[in-house]
């Protein structure tokens, strides 16, 4: 037909398509069954751990302090520590990250320090989280930073330690989500403060910051349902695997729920098992919600700011 | 952005020394020897939606063979849709329906047996930005003859594309070069060269020109009239001094209030610029709306 | 506040007002902001001061030579040997290991959702790949130990401790972070690409194989060298699995011990601080931080290679 190249013509393409369209067909079976080995193990793994635990789960295990024996053992202790220690966390994070974040969004100028904070802040985001825990059980519990003299002598195995090693710990995912949320609101809103004689700090601080406080809230819950799931870190600074009171102050020593868990895991008999089971069931109910309520925050207020 | 390239392309029309109030005319194919051959493309009664807005309104016409037919008309006013029924590129999008029929040689592209791949192969394409695939100039050209099983030289071919877009002097030397890395006009020429190199019968160009200087332009253009004695092409154009000078004949396309594109009029080129037979496409040219 | 006080207390010019008081304010406040961003520096040097202070004393009395060169790792017990190729050995196996499950599959699950996917199945997907990814990683551990290893057990004959149980845990806890980086990387890719390879007559699986998965190769590679870094950065999975028994092995149904593992195992124990012993945990620590380290600066390079190409 088209004489464009006086040597080729149609007959010179195979374009063999009903084979293309058959391999194109395989390969799209290949990448659903793919992505189904995900969803299958999570549900397997879901299951698994139901059928292992369900059997302990009763309302005396969240009364019940550890045990000894597996029947009388429960997860106050541990319950209530996570919650200290997720409240120590969010109280130091918060605050911390939203204002690195605002700096580097608001205030920072466009130089060499601030491009060094910014890559710092991505490469810490993937540090072994165990390695946080050595910066926290030298820093945070012995107050040294391994020669001369301790400083004060630090804050020994409590809550505050681990607390402020956990901030450090997830501070990256609540500046890099504080920005997110910050670089989403218009730049006009910011420019209309200026217009009327606002400072930049009342331009942050009236206008930017209840546009972007919804995104940073979602951000922050995610980020603590990260720290509410960690184990190695307090490990390594010393939070105990056996404690059988509730914490009342930010300095008593605390065990948290993931590790309560890895003790009853590490023990050979098979009905401490089935109680790390029931455990894991509390934790992952706990996580689903945060995660549950972060989901519904960014929902309502997508409705609600139009987003 | 359309008054500025309307403004560059006057420029350089004028640049070309034949500029009329604007509007530049090449002596062009006259009616006396218009094609006695069938068309090369039959739009029959075709309509589009997207999701529940129509975009379309029961468009018909035919597009003659081996000559350049151009698209115009006000922003939103479904050229482009038009032009992407001719290959099935609507296909791609999510929640669009179409009605009507499409008849290449008799054949209807959008019948139940037909493979929208192998439409596209008869019917090849030219964007409104140049997108070279990020390989090498060769494997741009020779990507679609291989997937499409091609039995000959493939270096002869790569070639002959490039010299068919006036291109294979300026990169004969680097074939190996990225295609990324060539200038604007430079990598359009490329994206014709890797259309033809499938031998396709219609070459569809969505705006091909508005992203590019005027001298590239110009390249471009005088490449649509090299490249009609051997393909069909149909060009979609913001820009009516383009379409005056490139294309034989011209369809003029203007969406209602209602937002959906119908086809006004369609008309040799010199006609629809010289003596309009409607004078909504009169107040268009004459730049009373668009 | 401190700017009103400032502007009725201030001179009176006649139109503009000095608010010394309010300019203070503001330049406090940009300080104190400064400051917060300046822990994250703060929160690196410490990391590196602890870890090189600790890890210099512990070369002092252990050379290097014998650290990195060494096939044999007994520092808890009386016939000591420090030589840490065990636990990097134990570490790459898990990781080399887990990367067979979550390439082929991380891959894969990010074509189907960026090229495949309608936008209601990537709705339903992309949440449940997230919780994938929220699943503590204690929870993983316990799995493999109670599971994994028991299903393992129905092909062949692992201990109870094993590499191959920590292998499927950690390769199955990093598909998530592969699929969603691979999946960016895919979307970033433009649509003028896929629609010139369409308009030329590919087939999706064309358009796909062989334009966008290839454009988008430095951003999905990036994606599974973090995942790498993460594997060997994961603890509590590897603890619990894969044992403690530093062990110079290719065969994954044996027991080995991981950086991290160890790392663990001396914590829970009651080695003085100050010790040799002790210090062991730092000088390993060091060595998983520069590894890491060294997998991410590579990873963010590859990325912004593959920005430049589209920005």
């Amino acid at each position: 037909m088209a004489a464009g190249h006086p040597t080729v013509t149609r007959d010179s393409y195979v374009p063999r398509l009903s084979f293309r369209q058959t391999v194109g067909t395989g390969f799209l079976a290949l990448c659903m069954a793919g992505t189904m080995v995900g969803i299958v193990f999570l549900a397997v793994l879901l299951t698994d751990v139901w059928r292992d635990g369900v059997g302990f789960l009763r309302w005396e295990f969240l009364e019940a302090f550890p045990s000894r024996f597996p029947e009388r053992a429960g997860f106050q202790s541990a319950l209530w520590g996570s919650l200290w220690l997720i409240a120590t966390t969010a109280m130091l994070a918060f605050p911390i990250g939203v204002g690195a974040a605002i700096y580097l969004e608001e205030y920072a100028p466009r130089n060499f320090v601030t491009r060094a904070i910014q890559i710092n802040i991505s490469n810490l985001a993937g540090v072994p989280s165990i390695v946080f825990g050595l910066l926290g059980l030298q820093i945070f519990v012995r107050g040294t930073i391994g020669i001369g003299p301790s400083v004060g002598g630090g804050f020994g195995r409590s809550i505050i330690a681990g607390g402020a090693t956990m901030a450090l710990l997830i501070l990256p995912i609540v500046i890099v989500a504080a920005q997110e949320a910050i670089k989403a609101v218009p730049p006009s809103l910011r420019e209309a403060s200026y217009g009327v004689g606002a400072t930049r700090w009342q331009t942050v601080w009236h206008h930017v910051l209840p546009q972007a406080f919804p995104g940073i809230l979602t951000g922050t819950i995610l980020a603590l349902s990260r720290a509410i799931g960690e184990t190695a870190p307090l490990i390594m600074i010393g939070a105990l695997t056996f404690v059988a009171f509730r914490p009342e102050d930010l300095l008593d020593p605390f065990t948290v729920m993931p590790i309560q868990i890895y003790n009853w895991v590490s023990r050979p008999q098979a009905d401490f098992h089935d109680l790390a089971a029931t455990g894991i069931i509390v934790l992952l109910f706990v996580l689903l919600s945060m995660n549950a309520l972060a989901v519904f925050l960014r929902q309502w207020t997508g409705r609600r700011y139009g987003r | 952005m359309v008054g500025d390239t309307e403004r560059t392309a006057t420029q350089s029309g004028a640049g070309a020394g034949t500029a009329t109030a604007g509007v530049t005319f090449q002596p062009q194919a006259s009616e006396d020897d218009a094609p006695a051959s069938p068309p090369a493309v039959e739009i029959r009664n075709v309509s589009l939606w997207y999701g529940s807005q129509q975009a379309l309104g029961n468009v018909s016409l035919d597009i003659p063979r081996n000559r350049v037919t151009a698209l115009i008309g006000p922003s939103g006013c479904g050229k482009s849709t038009l032009l992407r029924c001719m290959n099935r590129m609507n296909d791609l999008i999510d929640g669009v329906r179409i009605e009507g029929e499409v008849f290449i040689d008799g054949e209807d592209i959008y019948g139940a047996e037909v493979d929208p791949s192998d439409v596209r192969r008869v019917v090849g394409m030219v964007f409104q930005r140049p997108n070279p695939f990020p390989k090498s100039i060769y494997d741009n050209v020779a990507f679609g003859a291989r997937i499409n099983g091609y039995k000959g030289d493939m270096d002869g071919l790569v070639e002959e594309s490039l010299r068919r877009a006036a291109l294979w002097d300026e990169v004969k030397d680097d074939l190996k070069k990225s295609g990324l890395a060539l200038s604007g006009g430079q990598q359009q020429r490329l994206c014709i060269a890797r259309a033809i190199a499938v031998n396709p019968e219609i070459v569809l160009m969505d705006e091909p020109c508005s992203a590019l200087d005027p001298i590239a332009t110009q390249r471009i253009e005088d490449l649509m009239q090299d490249l009609a004695s051997d393909y069909t092409i149909v060009v979609v154009t913001h820009n009516m001094q383009q379409a005056a000078r490139v294309s034989h004949r011209t369809a003029f396309m203007l969406a209602g209030d209602d937002l959906v594109g119908r086809l006004i009029e369609f008309e040799d080129t010199d006609r629809i610029f010289l003596n309009p037979g409607d004078e909504r496409t009169e107040q268009y040219i004459t730049g009373r709306f668009g | 506040m401190a700017a009103e006080s400032a502007a009725t207390g201030g001179p009176q010019s006649a139109l503009f007002q000095r608010r010394r008081g309010r300019q203070l304010f503001e330049q406090a406040i940009g300080w104190v902001l400064f400051l917060c961003a300046a822990v994250t520096v703060l929160t690196t040097v410490g990391i590196v001061l602890i870890l090189v202070i600790e890890g210099l004393q512990f070369f002092g009395d252990v050379s290097p030579w014998e650290f990195f060169t060494g096939t044999k790792w007994t520092p808890l017990y009386t016939n000591q040997a420090f030589g840490v190729l065990p636990l990097i050995g134990g570490t790459l196996m898990v990781a080399i290991g887990a990367a067979f499950i979550s390439v082929p599959v991380g891959s894969v699950t990010a074509i189907y959702l960026s090229e495949f996917a309608s936008p209601n199945v990537r709705a339903v997907l992309k949440p449940i790949l997230e919780i994938l990814a929220g699943i503590p990683t204690v929870v993983y551990g316990y799995f493999a130990l109670t599971a994994v290893t028991p299903f393992i057990g129905n092909f062949a004959e692992p201990t109870i401790f094993n590499a191959a149980s920590a292998m499927v845990v950690v390769g199955i806890m990093t598909i998530p972070m592969v699929s969603s980086l691979s999946d960016d990387a895919l979307h970033a890719v433009p649509q003028d690409l896929r629609d010139a390879a369409y308009a030329v007559g590919s087939t999706r699986f064309e358009v796909t194989t062989r334009v966008v998965y290839p454009a988008a190769l430095s951003g999905v590679i990036a994606s599974y060298i973090l995942a790498a870094s993460r594997a060997v950065g994961e603890t509590m999975a590897v603890t619990i699995a894969a044992g403690s028994t530093p062990n110079l092995t290719w065969n994954p149904l044996e027991s080995i011990q991981t950086m991290t593992a160890f790392i663990v195992q001396v914590s829970l124990g009651d080695t003085p601080h100050g010790t040799i012993e002790f210090r062991t945990i730092f000088a390993v620590a060091l060595t998983l931080f520069v590894m890491t380290l060294v997998m991410n600066v590579i990873a963010a390079r590859v990325t912004a290679r593959f920005r430049e190409v589209y920005d």
